[in-house]
């Protein structure tokens, strides 16, 4: 039998191992008497900082008209080509609006290109982060479900033009 | 031959030629947005600024006449300063509205702005505002924002289009265009200027906001609105035409095309009355059936008659390899009575490009022999005997025979048997028997021969059901290349169609024939083989801009 070669040999109180035993436990109970880290998703909900890349969302301004103007530069930019956009003539000043704008969140890799290329700020990451669905069809966000009013992305329009 | 240096390279020049015609030959770049190869110099936009050694002062090099000798810097430190100065009080009063302009991606400004241009602004006053949304003309949408007064579409109008419309008005940085009172800008080449308007000023009203530019995918072809066959690009996204442009070719149609070619040659192609798949008529009523099925009703059809009860119909819109196709399965059944039709408008020509023959294909069809064989009948002929009920079945190819006239249509309806081949439903096609869907001009391979007798190559820029972009060889564009079946963007609607010549290759198997194609280029090869005027060419030689077919003057159509 090959006897075991330890870098250090055990001292006598480490042998007897209740000394260990009870060194152990004072950091069990430690931990016992901190405060919760685990979160009792989903009866409590995660509020991610102004950071947070979620779905991406469209901005509604607060007379309900979309800031898109349907350009493009997002669908172009989207490594992923999630991103659909069709334009069309609309008799505003900003001449054209996005007549179809559909996401799909099943291409979409949330790295947020989109919000960066965009002109107009109207495409930015939200901090909604449940995607749910169970088929392709539903995965195709249009603008029903895109459309968010400026006033909740606040945090985040705020958050883009420091650091932007 | 006298020469110049530019940027060290030794030019060679004709005398008379400007700096930049040199430079163009040698295939150096000087940026320019007034200058165009085909019309007059202008010189007002000075972009064009170069160093001429000897010279005291930067002279512009569109103006300037190449001389023996001279010497020319388009990157000295003194010329580039120039250009950017030029660049920066250009772009003093341009919007900054590339996300809405429909010429964002395909415009002069913006390269040269990313090339030359410094990158920020230094202007910090309000810009000059002008008119938007303008219609210039019935077809054309005028931002004055956008204008850069670079005069080109001035003198296109004048120059080329032959019509004095458009004008500048007012001065300095509130300089704009319009028409002349009371006229408007409608002459038939107005959407050329949307082409040659080096910035988004001028926008095809047809085309706007339908896409951006680098989203579809460009196909060479030809117009089909005339005789002239205007060499084309179909620009094509999600298996549908979005727009035409033209192509350039010196020996055609130079750099341009009319607006009906461009506006009203397309849109049948994904319109609602397409035919998709073949169709039978039972009980009156059109039903869509296998083709298999349509084939052998088609072949026992035709079984039925003599061969001097049977007459074709070729079609001046139809490429050279399909009426070629249709001759050959003629002469198989020992039919005689075969003919086409031209489409003459009497008086719609013009010096510049426009033809009174309405067809893409009048001789073409003539020459692969679409006329009556010895003993046969030419149209007339087959009308009159129809009426005598000499001929019972009439076998028509991609021609709205029916339209022509009153008596044509009476005739159709007496037939025991009408086959046709077409592309939109017609009123031949309400009085068919059996409905063979066809390619249209976008999707498929084949020749045209346009009135000069220059044979020229259409490609297939939409997909029909039998095909697929990637493995047929089609241009694709981004989405094309990553899209799946699931995306929406991907599931345009695929017509079931094949090319004529297919289908009577095919038709010709049912009826125990020997013609057997597989591919148009086989088609085509044959055609070079046996008839005099096609020798020698093939696909390749005909390349995108044509080849001239050798016919005798008196041919002409």
């Amino acid at each position: 039998m090959v006897e075991k070669k330890r870098k250090k040999n055990l001292s006598f109180l480490e042998r007897i191992y209740v000394v260990e035993i009870f060194k152990g436990m004072i950091l069990t109970f430690k931990n016992m008497l901190r405060p919760k880290v685990t979160m009792q998703y989903p009866e409590v909900k995660f509020e991610p900082p102004a950071s947070y890349r979620g779905r991406p969302v469209l901005v509604q301004e607060r007379n309900g008209v979309e800031r898109c103007v349907a350009c493009g530069l997002c669908s172009r930019v989207c490594p992923a080509l999630a991103i659909e956009v069709q334009a069309a003539e609309t008799e505003l000043e900003k001449e054209r609006y996005p007549q179809k704008f559909e996401i799909n969140m099943l291409r979409c890799i949330f790295c947020g290109f989109c919000e960066e290329v965009c002109p107009e700020e109207a495409i930015v990451m939200s901090k909604d982060y449940e995607l749910v669905f169970t088929n392709r069809e539903d995965a195709i966000y249009g603008k029903d479900k895109l459309l968010i009013p400026v006033d909740k992305l606040q945090d985040r329009l705020e958050f883009l033009r420091k650091f932007k | 031959m006298p020469y110049l240096t530019i940027d060290e390279k030794r030019v060679e020049f004709n005398q008379g030629q400007t700096i930049i015609e040199a430079a163009v030959t040698a295939n150096i770049d000087i940026p320019h947005f007034c200058w165009h190869p085909k019309l007059s110099v202008s010189g007002n936009c000075r972009v064009c600024l170069v160093e001429v050694e000897k010279m005291p002062k930067l002279v512009i090099a569109c103006s300037t006449l190449a001389a023996e000798g001279m010497v020319v810097h388009t990157h000295s430190d003194k010329t580039l300063e120039a250009r950017n100065a030029v660049m920066e009080f250009i772009l003093i009063n341009h919007p900054l509205d590339c996300p809405i302009c429909d010429e964002a991606g395909e415009c002069k400004l913006q390269e040269y702005a990313y090339a030359h241009g410094k990158g920020e602004s230094r202007f910090e006053e309000i810009k000059v505002r002008k008119e938007k949304r303008v219609q210039l003309g019935p077809f054309i949408k005028f931002d004055g924002d956008r204008c850069i007064s670079c005069s080109r579409c001035i003198r296109f109008s004048d120059e080329i289009a032959k019509a004095n419309q458009l004008t500048f008005v007012k001065r300095g940085d509130s300089v704009t265009i319009t028409t002349f009172p009371g006229e408007s800008f409608d002459n038939p080449y107005t959407l050329n200027t949307t082409d040659i308007c080096p910035v988004g000023a001028l926008t095809n009203q047809d085309f706007r906001f339908k896409s951006r530019v680098w989203e579809m995918s460009g196909t060479d072809s030809i117009c089909i609105g005339c005789a002239r066959g205007c060499n084309t690009e179909i620009w094509v996204r999600n298996n549908e035409i979005l727009r035409l442009t033209p192509r350039s070719n010196e020996d055609v149609n130079s750099d341009w095309m009319c607006d009906k070619g461009r506006l009203n040659t397309f849109k049948f192609v994904n319109a609602n009355d397409r035919v998709d798949g073949t169709m039978i008529r039972e009980n009156g009523e059109l039903k869509k059936v296998e083709w298999s099925e349509a084939l052998v009703k088609a072949a026992a059809g035709l079984k039925e008659f003599k061969s001097t009860e049977i007459a074709f119909i070729g079609s001046s819109y139809a490429t050279c390899e399909d009426n070629f196709t249709l001759v050959k399965l003629a002469r198989s059944l020992g039919v005689n009575n075969i003919d086409f039709t031209q489409h003459i408008l009497p008086g719609d020509q013009d010096d510049i490009l426009i033809r009174e023959d309405k067809t893409p294909n009048s001789l073409g069809a003539k020459l692969v022999g679409v006329k009556p064989a010895p003993n046969g009948l030419n149209l007339e002929g087959i009308l009159r005997a129809i009426k005598e009920d000499k001929i019972k079945a009439l076998y028509v190819m991609e021609e709205d025979i029916a339209a022509l006239s009153n008596e044509w249509e009476e005739a159709c309806g007496k037939l025991s048997l009408l086959i046709v081949h077409a592309t939109n439903h017609n009123r031949t096609t309400l009085l068919a028997n059996i409905v063979l869907s066809a390619s249209t001009f976008a999707e498929k391979h084949g020749t045209f021969v346009n009135f000069q007798g220059r044979v020229q190559r259409i490609k297939p820029a939409v997909g029909t059901e039998e095909m697929d972009r990637a493995l047929d060889g089609m241009n694709m564009s981004r989405w094309d290349k990553f899209g799946t079946k699931f995306d929406r963007w991907m599931q345009g609607h695929k017509y079931d169609a094949k090319p004529s010549w297919k289908i009577l290759s095919l038709l010709s198997l049912q009826l125990g024939g020997k013609i057997k194609y597989e591919m148009a280029e086989a088609v085509f090869s044959d055609i070079a083989k046996t008839i005099n005027e096609f020798n020698d060419l093939d696909y390749d030689v005909i390349a995108e801009l044509g080849a001239q077919a050798k016919i005798k003057q008196t041919l002409a159509v």
